[in-house]
C-alpha cells in the first residue's frame, strides 16, 4: 500500500452501546453505518466497495440498498475490520472502488438475529481435538498459554491485574464506557474466579454495539467534511485455528507478522506512535501485544503496565477508551479499537492524547489465530 | 444419559486412524518419510515439507505439562473445577487435554510436571487422551 494515499473520511458507532435487545445484528451493522454516511455527508448511492464480518457482505449491501463493484467478507475474528481496512486501501488504490464502507455490528450480549455459532462443528479439528477438553469458550481458551508465560518471564498476578486498573482508569473518563468505577489489583485478584489464572475483572465484557468505517481516497477526502485520517502502514497475518499449536505460548506470531509488516511500510519508529490501541479481549493481550508490535522487550511488558507507562498521563497511551475490558465487546472488538484512533487523530476522544499525530490499532482474531495493524495518521506529510 | 452434552468429536477420514488409536488405547501420532517431522493434529501430508510420504507412529505416552487453565464455571458432563491443559508429547507435538487423578488446583499442577497418557471411554466409540501424573 502507498502510505497516506487512502483516509478514513467518515467513522461511527452504534448510536446506542451496551445493552441494546431493540436492535438485530443486522440493524446494528445498518445503524453504525448511518451514523457514518451522516458523519462524512454520504448516501448509500455514494458507496461502491462493502466490507464486513460477522455477517456477509450481501446482506449489508443489500439491507443499506448499496450496488457494491468491490465486496470483502475477510472474517477472521475480531481484527476482521482491520484487515478490511488494508484491503480497501488496495483495492481504491487499484481502482476497484471508490468509497468503502466497513460495517461491524453484534449482538453479543441479548443475541437478537445472531449468525454465529458455538461451539465449533464436530468434525472440525478444533471440534475433534479441542472442544471435547471442556474449553467453554473464550475465556478457557484464549487464557491457555498465560501460565506458560509467566513462567517463563516471571509475570506476577499483580501485574497483569494491573492491566484491568490502568484501562479502568481510561475508561473513567468516557462517559460511553460500560464500566467507570475505578478498581484496585485488589479488587481485580478478589473478583470470581472464572478460569485460573483469570478472574472475572480480567476477561472482556460482553455487550451489544457495532461501528462503520468510511474509506476513500486522499485526494477525494479533501473535498470532505472530516479531518482525514490517513492510512499510513498496515499489516495482516493469521497463525492457526487451534490455540494448542501456537508456536510459542509466550509470543503470538501473527501479532509479530502483522506488526512488522505495518511499522515497515508506515516508515515509522516506535518512538513516533502517539497513541496506541491493542485490542483486549483478556488482560494479557496488551502484554503480548506490546512485546510483538516491538515496543517492549520480550517478558517485559507487565512491568511497562504496572509501572503505568500506558496509563492516563504516561509515555505511551493505550486503549484509551477504557478496552474490551472497560469500554465494550460486543464480540468482534476490533472496529472499537480502530474508532478510537480515528478519534484521538481527529482531536474528538474523551480522553484526548495532547497532539496526538500517529496511533496504531492493532487486533486479534479467534485465540490468537489471527492479526490485523493499523498504523493512522492526521498529518499527510 | 439423557444430561449428556459433551461435545463429541466427529472422524474425518484424515483423523479416523488417531481415534481408532485411541479406542485401541494408543495414541497415535503421525511422521514425515522424508524429513522425519513428526505432527499432530492428523493429516495426510508432512505441514513441514508438504511430502505425502507419511507414517502412523505409536507416541510413548510421556508428556509434560506446557500450559493450562483451571475452568471454574459449571460445564454440562465436567467436575467443577476443571483443568484444561496442553502438554508436550515426548516426541515433539502439543496437544490439549484435561490432567485427571490430581487435585485441580495449582499447587498441584506444576508447569514441566510428567505426565502419563490414560484414556477415557467418552462414547461407544470414542476414547478422549488424557494424561495423569506419572508417579501416579
Amino acid at each position: 500500500m502507498k502510505p497516506n494515499s487512502i483516509a478514513i473520511v467518515g467513522t461511527a458507532e452504534t448510536t446506542e452501546l451496551g445493552k441494546i435487545p431493540n436492535l438485530s445484528q443486522i440493524q446494528l451493522h445498518a445503524d453504525a453505518a448511518l451514523n457514518a454516511l451522516e458523519d462524512v455527508g454520504l448516501k448509500p448511492s455514494d458507496i461502491d466497495g462493502v466490507a464486513t464480518a460477522g455477517e456477509i457482505p450481501t446482506n449489508v449491501a443489500y439491507y443499506l440498498g448499496i450496488t457494491p463493484t468491490w465486496v470483502d467478507g475477510t472474517s477472521v475474528g475480531g481484527c476482521s475490520f482491520m484487515l478490511h481496512v488494508r484491503h480497501a486501501a488496495a483495492a481504491i488504490n487499484a481502482g476497484l472502488c471508490e468509497t468503502v464502507l466497513i460495517t461491524h455490528g453484534e449482538s453479543g450480549r441479548s443475541r437478537v438475529g445472531v449468525s454465529n455459532t458455538w461451539p465449533r462443528g464436530a468434525t472440525t479439528l478444533a471440534g475433534q481435538f479441542e472442544m471435547p477438553f471442556g474449553v467453554a469458550g473464550p475465556p478457557t481458551m484464549f487464557t491457555i498459554p498465560v501460565l506458560r508465560y509467566m513462567k517463563e518471564y516471571g509475570l506476577t498476578h499483580e501485574q497483569l491485574a494491573m492491566v484491568s486498573v490502568v484501562q479502568r482508569e481510561w475508561a473513567a473518563k468516557n462517559p460511553r464506557a460500560s464500566f467507570k468505577e475505578p478498581i484496585t489489583v485488589e479488587d481485580v485478584l478478589d473478583s470470581k474466579m472464572i478460569a485460573y489464572p483469570f478472574r472475572k475483572l480480567q476477561c472482556c465484557l460482553v455487550t451489544d454495539g457495532g461501528g462503520a468505517l468510511i474509506l476513500t481516497s486522499a485526494e477525494r477526502a479533501k473535498d470532505l467534511p472530516q479531518k482525514p485520517v490517513y492510512i499510513r502502514g498496515t499489516g495482516e497475518s493469521v497463525e492457526t485455528p487451534l490455540i494448542s499449536q501456537m508456536e510459542d505460548f509466550t509470543t503470538s506470531k501473527a501479532f509479530r507478522v502483522s506488526g512488522q509488516k505495518a511499522f515497515e511500510e508506515a516508515g515509522i519508529k516506535h518512538s513516533d506512535v502517539d497513541h496506541l490501541m491493542i485490542y483486549d479481549a483478556f488482560a494479557h493481550l496488551p502484554i503480548y501485544g506490546l512485546e510483538d508490535l516491538g515496543f517492549c522487550d520480550p517478558g517485559c511488558a507487565g512491568e511497562f503496565i504496572a509501572g503505568r507507562n500506558t496509563a492516563p498521563g504516561g509515555q505511551l497511551p493505550l486503549n484509551t477508551n477504557g478496552g474490551g475490558l472497560s469500554y465494550m465487546h460486543s464480540g468482534m472488538y476490533g472496529m472499537y479499537a480502530l474508532q478510537e484512533s480515528v478519534r484521538q487523530l481527529r482531536g474528538t476522544a474523551a480522553a484526548q492524547v495532547e497532539n496526538a499525530k500517529i496511533s496504531i490499532a492493532h487486533g486479534v482474531g479467534g485465540m490468537f489465530a489471527a492479526s490485523g495493524t493499523i498504523i493512522m495518521s492526521n498529518e499527510q506529510l | 444419559m439423557a444430561e449428556f452434552k459433551k461435545q463429541v468429536p466427529r472422524p474425518t477420514p484424515e483423523t479416523q486412524h488417531f481415534w481408532d488409536g485411541a479406542k485401541n488405547q494408543q495414541l497415535l501420532l503421525q511422521q514425515c518419510d522424508q524429513c522425519q517431522h513428526t505432527y499432530f493434529p492428523p493429516r495426510p501430508f508432512c505441514p513441514k515439507c508438504a511430502s505425502r510420504e507419511v507414517s502412523i507412529t505409536e507416541a510413548s505416552g510421556k508428556a509434560t505439562l506446557y500450559s493450562y487453565v483451571i475452568n471454574h464455571r459449571p460445564l454440562p458432563g465436567f467436575d467443577n473445577p476443571h483443568s484444561i491443559a496442553v502438554v508436550e508429547l515426548e516426541e515433539g507435538p502439543r496437544m490439549m487435554s484435561n490432567i485427571v487423578g490430581c487435585p485441580q488446583t495449582p499447587e498441584a499442577l506444576v508447569l514441566d510436571m510428567p505426565l502419563k497418557v490414560t484414556f477415557e471411554a467418552l462414547t461407544d466409540e470414542i476414547n478422549l487422551p488424557k494424561f495423569q501424573p506419572a508417579e501416579a
